[in-house]
């Protein structure tokens, strides 16, 4: 743990700072000062202040729009902000489970044994639904951090919560992932076939077919 | 001002039995659609093509029946990225063992080169030896090792092709 991951993580404490990067993250893309002030429920200025000090922190990234209209009289361009792409973590005491993790996706990959680190996805994936038969996968993917949300009659997830790894070995993370979503869905009385791989740039490479219940 | 850099990406894939066997009629049925995938993907330049009329025709090469051969140039490694892992050509990624042996050794190799520039196929092969018996370098080199069109741009290699 970095002191400096922990004084950034800190600055969400401030209800405001928390609910403007809730906005931001949400949104999956670049958002306005005055959009996200308004979903914030707070003034602009005080918006404003409050995601460029996440900015300075490296939770958020900020960046400029052009306004649609060109040439002079369009104004000036503006400013947006988006999540930073970079991690903060902290652990208490110290944890490192991304190096060994990524010791033993090296170790798939030598074997050439994905096909069994699918299994053993699948089995974890049966028993992250324990006890909780019945409930929607979208809570507990929620829960999980994947961020779920519906797009053209699919839940997507917004966040790959393997990220590093799924930048260093792109083909065994998502296989195991998909494998991951398929025990869950398993273990909680659904349809695993509802799980599809159908990646995309920035996002989880796993889409759902949304439910029958949920179009009720 | 630096010119334009596009990379080049040659991949060379141990085929388990011969392209027109029945063991390959699967991944040389989606060879039209992956390969459509990749001429419209942001960022995608040029592949080299064996037809322009059959989409299924693999690359005829010198270095061995048993090798397919994917030989193209993007305009950035994220384009690249984005297009071999982030889109349905993953799909066909997973299912590579049924088609294609494991090799311990490099199979794919890029390095940047000016933009409009086509490389012939000899230098990628050329550059995998190089990346295999040298490691990774800016002018060899893997998504695992990569490096940015920067620190390849004032290597002679690149100069000598922008002549």
């Amino acid at each position: 743990m970095s002191s400096d991951d922990l004084d950034a993580l800190a600055l969400l404490h401030d209800p405001v700072r928390r609910s403007l990067y809730d906005v931001v993250a949400a949104r999956g893309g670049d958002v306005g000062r005055g959009e996200a002030a308004e979903a914030a429920g707070v003034s602009r200025t005080l918006a404003g202040h409050h995601l460029d000090r996440l900015v300075e922190a490296g939770l958020l990234e900020s960046g400029f729009r052009r306004p649609e209209k060109r040439g002079p009289g369009s104004g000036r361009p503006a400013k947006v902000y988006r999540r930073a792409r970079g991690e903060r973590s902290v652990s208490l005491p110290p944890r490192d489970y991304a190096i060994l993790a990524s010791v033993l996706a090296g170790v798939v990959e030598l074997l050439g044994a994905d096909e069994q680190a699918e299994r053993a996805a699948r089995d974890v994936g049966v028993r992250m639904a324990g006890g909780r038969r019945g409930e929607p996968v979208e809570r507990v993917l929620r829960e999980r951090g994947y961020e779920p949300y519906e797009e053209g009659g699919r839940v997507r997830l917004r966040n790959c919560p393997f990220h590093v790894l799924a930048e260093e070995q792109p083909v065994l993370v998502c296989s195991v992932n998909l494998a991951l979503c398929e025990g869950l869905l398993e273990g909680l009385g659904d349809d695993p076939g509802r799980a599809r791989l159908d990646p995309r740039p920035g996002e989880c490479c796993v889409a759902f077919r949304v439910s029958k219940t949920n179009e009720d | 001002m630096l010119s334009v850099m596009h990379l080049a990406q040659l991949n060379i894939a141990h085929m388990r039995a011969p392209v027109d066997s029945p063991e390959l009629a699967e991944f040389v049925a989606l060879l039209e659609p992956v390969n459509a995938l990749a001429d419209a993907a942001p960022g995608f330049v040029w592949r080299l093509k064996e037809s322009e009329t059959d989409p299924t025709a693999t690359v005829v090469h010198d270095y061995g029946d048993h090798l397919l051969v994917n030989f193209s140039v993007w305009k950035s490694l994220d384009t690249l990225w984005n297009y071999v892992y982030r889109s349905p050509h993953l799909g066909v990624l997973r299912r590579r063992r049924e088609w294609f042996l494991r090799v311990a050794e490099p199979y794919t190799v890029m390095w940047w080169i000016p933009e409009g520039h086509i490389p012939p196929l000899a230098e990628g092969m050329r550059r995998l030896e190089r990346l295999k018996t040298e490691g990774p370098s800016p002018e060899a080199f893997t998504f695992k090792d990569s490096y940015s069109s920067s620190e390849a741009a004032s290597l002679p290699a690149a100069a000598e092709a922008r002549k």
